[in-house]
């Protein structure tokens, strides 16, 4: 921790910042944010960025710590309190109203109004201002926000937090969504700004735009602090492993690989715009494949592009037992190819919530439990159900019981139970249908060691069973426990394929950072 | 029923699990049926104690013979609640299928049994369009719905050339009693569609189909099943459903009417909202909706009876269905579920 001199107190303190929620996620952190410098925070997914920022700007509270800013004590009960005391937060989604002209979302709190009337004049003069500060002169005010690109609409929500008063501005990936123009055009801005003495907080996974801009730069690691260290002392090997630790945690854990020789799935040139591009890899029979990847690199995308949840707009895939490839249109026919897919998102898309565990586990395959007419039949459906609930370890009331109800391990376990009957089942009609392609995104999201065990155990069986598994998670660790390789996606790009001896928690980091090549503007 | 399957050694002591079941499957029915079983009741001891010609077999025989077409298309309706739409055009088509009844039998001489599936196809049609367009544009069902409301109104009265068409006694037959019972061949058809209809619903795979979409859409999609067919299959049955309540209605009229069943589509959205219909999707039983019909003609007739004007039916009536609401509610709070 920085000493305390009889210099000014910093712009914004952390003190012993602590955040639990089930679990930790923020372990008594303090740092010292100064007026007039670019600080870049720095931490694998899930390092506790995200919650500091959000208890900074009043998003959420800390369990424990305090915060001062110039000095003062300060701990906002809100966003808007936050707001007033000078800190602002531009978060990664984009919170601008698109039918709503660009005044009126700058101003929405506080439009000047003559009686009930909006004082467009004074709006927009206010708005020609505020645009003016940030060199957006190109942008009328009148225009309808959802008009301007992705790039332009960062820029003014910046805009708009810079119109308040604001010592502390933190920045969540601001450029996620910019063109290396429109990036060097912020860089600009964002120097220029520092010299009015803002303390600038800046959130990014991209290790070359940090060393471009900023000044200091605090690494977080499992919700600690690790390192706080100007930007002169470091380079990019040094932050990464910072952030991944040097000790190098290869849990050797008797690991059995069921690879065969012959293919289980492959995928070629599968580009979606922007979020896919040209991706390429083949997993084998048996085997277990994880992808690695930041937030927003396109994990998701990928495993929903191959499974035709959203359609991709060039190549092609390839199940193994298929005539052809192709590119899937919809989940139904890759489920008819023999591709199941546990989606990350249980609440949205995973589960019916509402139904019971019976209804969930068996949706996917009702028109087996038909019997000759379309009655399904109860006995042969909940006596699978049981099955299920048996093999998987689902603690629960009974079969009937409501899937919302029960814990989020449990949950899971239903979600993926739908995709084993073909395992355990002998349904009367229709021939046994098994799945030769599994994705799994984010398997074991917020669920207890208990649950994960399980899930593991059955990554095991269905590979040993020969079937070809792609697991998408942000834990690092479990890919490395439980995969025979791992790929890794950045910036929506295949970047390389560890297989399981070269498994090296730093190498693969460094992939995931590595992102798509960039222009040299940067570093105008 | 599980001959097919084994069961498997994992299964618990038998003999008490089934007992165990069975009572819990008759409470769970009671807790079903039993909240609107009591108001039915409740609503014929007042109406009765109040109106000496209430419980008589002639008022509840008329009563009977009223509600088949509110019935059919009440259990249309409940189908396309449960997959998360609604039907505004239900008496508009009701209107169209006794306008082209009545154009072919009236006007072209046809014979009921020639006339009626050529009206029937017209309501599926409509049903039809209904559903292709709300579910594979991606257009709210409810504002489709209003457009076929208007739409199928103003067919019916260009058909009919806006008058009411006088079929005649070759169509009484449906809504005139039985020899020997009360009841009319309608009525017995429309509780035929209700048990049907509830088959379908609880026991078949497009019943549960049509929950789960109701329910979650996007899951049944990532699941692997198309919900679309489902979906636009729900929509004709109403259509369909709606036709077969325009033949009744007819026969009851013996003339086809291009006015005729105009709000209905309310009466079929409270039937199902009182039976506990969720307007949410996900939840629904025919039944219980038929039980949602059942109150709703006893108000209207018991009420008529006592001699209470018009206006102040419906002020009845409506706090009647927002109350069945709110104690729905309250009791899905309580009791979980």
């Amino acid at each position: 921790m920085t000493q305390r001199r009889s210099e000014p107190p910093p712009r914004l303190r952390v003190d012993q910042l602590t955040k639990r929620y089930a679990a930790t996620v923020l372990d008594q952190v303090s740092i010292d944010f100064r007026g007039g410098e670019i600080h870049a925070l720095l931490g694998a997914n899930g390092a506790g960025k995200s919650t500091l920022c959000k208890i900074i700007a009043g998003l959420a509270t800390p369990t424990d710590g305090t915060m001062s800013i110039d000095g003062e004590p300060y701990a906002p009960a809100d966003k808007a309190a936050a707001e007033t005391q000078g800190v602002q937060i531009v978060q990664q989604e984009l919170n601008l109203i698109p039918t709503l002209s660009v005044a009126e979302n700058l101003y929405l709190r506080d439009l000047p109004r003559r009686l009930l009337w909006i004082d467009r004049r004074k709006l927009h003069a206010r708005a020609i201002t505020a645009l003016a500060r940030m060199d957006l002169n190109e942008i009328a005010p009148e225009t309808l926000a959802g008009e301007l690109g992705i790039g332009n609409q960062q820029l003014v929500e910046i805009a708009a937090a810079l119109d308040r008063d604001s010592r502390v501005l933190i920045l969540d990936e601001p450029t996620a969504a910019l063109a290396p123009a429109e990036v060097s055009r912020l860089f600009q801005h964002l120097r220029r700004l520092r010299q009015s003495g803002i303390a600038i907080l800046y959130i990014s996974h991209r290790l070359d735009e940090i060393m471009a801009i900023a000044d200091r730069v605090s690494v977080l690691r499992d919700g600690r602090w690790i390192a706080t260290e100007p930007i002169s002392e470091l380079d990019q090997d040094r932050m990464i492993r910072l952030m991944t630790g040097d000790e190098s945690r290869t849990v050797r854990q008797a690991h059995t690989c069921h690879r065969q020789p012959r293919l289980g799935l492959r995928v070629q040139n599968l580009t979606r715009q922007p979020a896919l591009n040209r991706i390429s890899f083949e997993v084998a029979a048996g085997e277990r494949l994880g992808i690695a990847g930041l937030v927003g690199s396109g994990r998701t995308e990928l495993l929903r592009a191959i499974f035709g949840a959203d359609l991709a707009d060039n190549g092609e895939v390839f199940v193994a037992g298929d005539s052809v490839a192709r590119r899937f249109v919809s989940p139904q026919q890759a489920v008819r190819r023999g591709v199941a897919m546990i989606t990350e998102d249980r609440k949205a898309n995973g589960l019916l919530l509402e139904r019971s565990i019976r209804d969930n586990t068996t949706l996917g395959e009702l028109r087996r439990f038909a019997g000759r007419g379309w009655r399904v039949l109860a006995g042969a459906e909940a006596s699978a159900t049981r099955q299920q609930v048996m093999d998987l370890e689902i603690q629960c009331r009974d079969i009937e019981q409501p899937a919302g109800e029960l814990s989020g391990g449990n949950q899971q376990k239903v979600a993926i139970s739908k995709w084993l009957l073909g395992r355990t089942a002998r349904p009367p009609r229709e021939p046994h249908r098994s799945y030769r392609v599994y994705l799994f995104d984010e398997p074991t999201r917020g669920i207890d060691v208990g649950a994960r065990q399980r899930i593991y155990q059955l990554f095991e069986s269905l590979a040993s069973e020969g079937a070809a598994l792609v697991i998408v998670s942000s834990d690092l660790d479990e890919l490395m426990l439980t995969c025979d390789s791992i790929g890794v996606l950045s910036a929506g790009h295949w970047v390389r394929r560890f297989e399981r001896d070269q498994f090296d928690r730093a190498q693969i980091m460094a992939a995931c950072f590595q992102g798509p090549r960039r222009p040299r503007e940067l570093t105008g | 029923m599980s001959g097919a399957i084994d069961p498997g050694p994992e299964v618990t002591p038998a003999s008490d699990m089934t007992t165990d079941r069975r009572w819990r499957r008759t409470l769970a029915s009671v807790y079903q049926y039993g909240g609107l079983l009591v108001v039915l009741t409740l609503l014929c001891v007042l109406f009765g104690s109040l109106s000496d010609r209430f419980l008589t077999a002639r008022t509840l025989t008329s009563i009977a013979n009223q509600i088949p077409d509110l019935t059919l298309v009440a259990v249309g309706m409940t189908l396309v609640l449960v997959v998360g739409g609604i039907d505004l055009s239900v008496g508009s088509m009701l209107a169209l299928g006794s306008a082209v009844l009545g154009v072919l039998m009236a006007g072209q001489g046809w014979s009921f049994w020639t006339a009626a599936p050529l009206a029937l196809a017209t309501c599926a049609l409509a049903g039809l369009i209904n559903g292709l367009i709300s579910v594979g544009a991606g257009i709210p069902s409810f504002i489709v719905t209003l457009g076929m409301l208007e739409i199928a109104r103003g067919l019916a009265f260009l058909l009919t050339e806006s008058k009411t068409m006088y079929i005649g006694s070759s169509i009484e037959f449906l809504g005139a009693p039985l020899g020997g019972l009360p009841l009319s061949p309608a009525f017995l058809l429309s509780l035929a569609v209700v048990l049907a209809g509830e088959f379908v619903l609880s026991q078949t795979v497009f019943g549960r189909y049509c929950v789960a979409i109701g329910t979650n859409r996007e899951a049944v999609r990532m699941s692997g099943i198309d919900p679309r067919p489902t979906a636009v299959a729900v929509f004709v049955i109403s259509g369909l459903l709606c036709g077969l309540g325009g033949l009744v209605q007819a026969s009851r009229l013996s003339s086809a009417d291009p006015n005729a069943a105009v709000g209905l589509e309310l009466s079929a959205i409270a039937a199902a909202v009182i039976g506990g219909t969720s307007l949410m999707g996900g939840r629904g039983n025919v039944i219980n909706t038929w039980l949602g019909v059942l109150i709703i003609a006893v108000l209207q007739t018991g009420l008529a009876q006592v001699g209470a004007s018009d206006p102040i039916k419906r002020v009845i009536t409506g706090t009647v269905i927002v109350v069945a609401v709110l104690v729905d509610a309250w009791r899905r709070k309580r009791w979980g579920r």
